[in-house]
């Protein structure tokens, strides 16, 4: 690791993500919800979203508690998909993992936008968990029964 | 002592990571090893290995001999009353769930409690969860209080008759706290109770002495105190070994053996079954013989010595929260929190200078809860640490704070 590669890593807008997420709080019920957490290194994230009758997102918050790059990751991840399918979120989601794990081209690169300032993980294995930690918990979100 | 000396007797610390020379301050986790050790596993595995206790062959009596002079090195160590009352294990994990099966299993029942603190490490927490779960009996902890050191008030309120064993840590792993483990075992026992003394970060840092602590159980690991990973030992009083009940069944534990039934060794024999780490003891003796060389009173002043300075150094940085005591003797190690990052950024950011730390809840989430915090950044040394690895840390910490700020 490069002190470059570091810089990369904690771009100026992912530490304004971490500083000052978006999107921060809980949806009272009904919503969907989930907790993802990092047994390993203890990073959590909780997930709510409010889905429309189209299965739009409609609304979705976080709350949790980790490292820079997991808190920033979801912060920037609900403000790409509020208002999107819950189809086109979980395209979304893979292209970001392509990304996050320097795997290949992602299907849309325009659809991801800022979310690519995550690229420089590629170079810190170890952080790809915390940079799909608010994704995963998403994912499960929205497989979720509502309450 | 020269201690720039000592650091030369270990070879991983001659290299640049990241393109800075390596700062390892991760001993709490896992210690490095010196060239005798490394050359005693060699010898072992190019002149003297074969399996131990069975055959008659030149190579298996060296082998024998070996492990069992490793056996009479780590009694001599620990001032134990004989050579028979060190058992080998594959670390501190290992001898506490030893005691929590084999000794947990005979003595304990429902109505009986086990005495145990806040900030035990996952180790001698979960083995005595299942233990209770098994049999009946309630598990109860002394609460740590805001200075990092036991509530000992409370202490003196949880030790009722139904105390059947106290399970302490020595030093903290997450605080650096030593906690005065001779007194408290001493009113256990004067209650009737066992006792258990988790030495993993006591061993090899501080003159050790099962004899003075009274304790009946001790663990460590020999990985951290220079000797390979694999390794490790349960000192257990004579007296309450041979009441206890094997664990693991196999072979080497046993006197005769029919289809239906067996007999069992004398200890330590008994809690040994199968083909034992023959090496790894053998490296644990020329670790133990390298420590005492210098002098465990050498390495605990000089333990103190880094505890101290990072405590004045790292304390003057802006934002960081050191936990644990901030006066007095303490472990060789500081854990502290950052406001302005999370331990795995400020990890991230001091490997980049090819400094080694740990960061996250250090296997004791209890005791990160108890004090607020998601996890620490622990800075932990040893031997072959220097102030100006400190001061070079205290840099480095400086920096996150002014980019992550």
């Amino acid at each position: 690791m490069s002190p470059e590669e570091l810089r990369d890593l904690y771009q100026s807008v992912i530490l304004d993500h971490s500083r000052k997420p978006r999107n921060h709080g809980e949806i009272p019920p009904p919503c969907l919800h989930a907790h993802g957490d990092n047994p390993s290194c203890g990073d959590e994230i909780d997930v709510w979203v409010k889905l429309d009758d189209q299965n739009h997102i409609a609304d979705i918050k976080f709350t949790g508690q980790g490292c820079a790059i997991s808190q920033a990751s979801a912060s920037m991840m609900t403000v790409k998909v509020k208002g999107q399918s819950t189809a086109a979120a979980a395209a979304m989601r893979e292209d970001f993992r392509r990304v996050v794990m320097g795997d290949g081209k992602p299907q849309d690169e325009d659809a991801l936008g800022e979310l690519t300032l995550l690229e420089g993980v590629q170079k810190f294995p170890q952080r790809v968990k915390c940079a799909m930690l608010g994704w995963r918990a998403l994912e499960q979100a929205l497989e979720a029964p509502a309450r | 002592m020269d201690w720039q000396r000592i650091r030369d007797d270990f070879p991983i610390l001659q290299q640049e990571v990241n393109g800075h020379p390596l700062i390892y301050l991760d001993s709490a986790a896992s210690s490095q090893k010196p060239r005798s050790v490394i050359q005693a596993l060699t010898h072992y595995y190019e002149r003297d290995n074969a399996n131990v206790h069975r055959a008659l062959h030149a190579l298996s009596m060296r082998a024998t001999d070996g492990f069992e002079a490793a056996r009479r090195t780590v009694a001599r160590f620990l001032s134990a009353a004989s050579e028979n009352e060190i058992i080998f294990t594959r670390g501190t994990t290992e001898g506490v769930n030893l005691i929590a099966n084999a000794w947990g299993s005979a003595n304990l029942k429902p109505g009986d409690v086990i005495l145990s603190t806040g900030m035990e490490h996952h180790s001698d927490l979960v083995p005595w969860q299942l233990a209770a779960q098994r049999t009946g009996a309630t598990l109860k902890h002394i609460p740590v209080l805001d200075d990092g050191t036991l509530d000992m008030e409370a202490f003196e309120k949880l030790l009722t008759p139904e105390v059947k064993l106290l399970a302490l840590v020595h030093i903290s792993n997450s605080l650096g706290t030593i906690n005065p483990v001779r007194e408290m075992c001493a009113k256990a026992k004067a209650l009737g109770a066992t006792t258990f003394v988790d030495a993993a970060q006591s061993a090899g840092h501080i003159p050790l002495s099962v004899e003075d602590i009274g304790c009946d159980f001790l663990a460590f690991s020999g990985h951290k105190i220079c000797a390979p990973t694999g390794i490790g030992v349960l000192y257990g009083r004579m007296a309450v070994l041979e009441n206890m009940p094997p664990w693991h069944g196999g072979g080497e534990m046993i006197l005769t053996v029919t289809l239906d039934s067996c007999t069992y060794k004398a200890p330590p024999a008994r809690f040994e079954a199968g083909t034992p780490d023959i090496a790894g003891a053998i490296g644990l003796a020329a670790a133990i013989d390298y420590l005492e060389a210098i002098g465990l009173s050498n390495i605990e002043q000089h333990g103190l010595q880094l505890a101290s300075h990072a405590l004045e150094k790292l304390g003057s940085i802006e934002g960081l929260r050191i936990l644990g005591p901030k006066t007095g003797p303490r472990g060789s190690l500081v854990s502290f929190h950052c406001d302005f990052a999370h331990p795995h950024d400020i990890v991230e950011w001091a490997n980049t200078y090819g400094i080694a730390m740990r960061g996250g809840h250090h296997c004791t989430q209890p005791l990160m809860k108890r004090f607020k915090v998601p996890g620490t950044t622990r800075a932990s040394f040893y031997l072959y640490n220097t102030t100006h690895e400190i001061d070079r840390l205290a840099e480095v910490l400086e920096s996150a704070r002014k980019f992550f700020s």
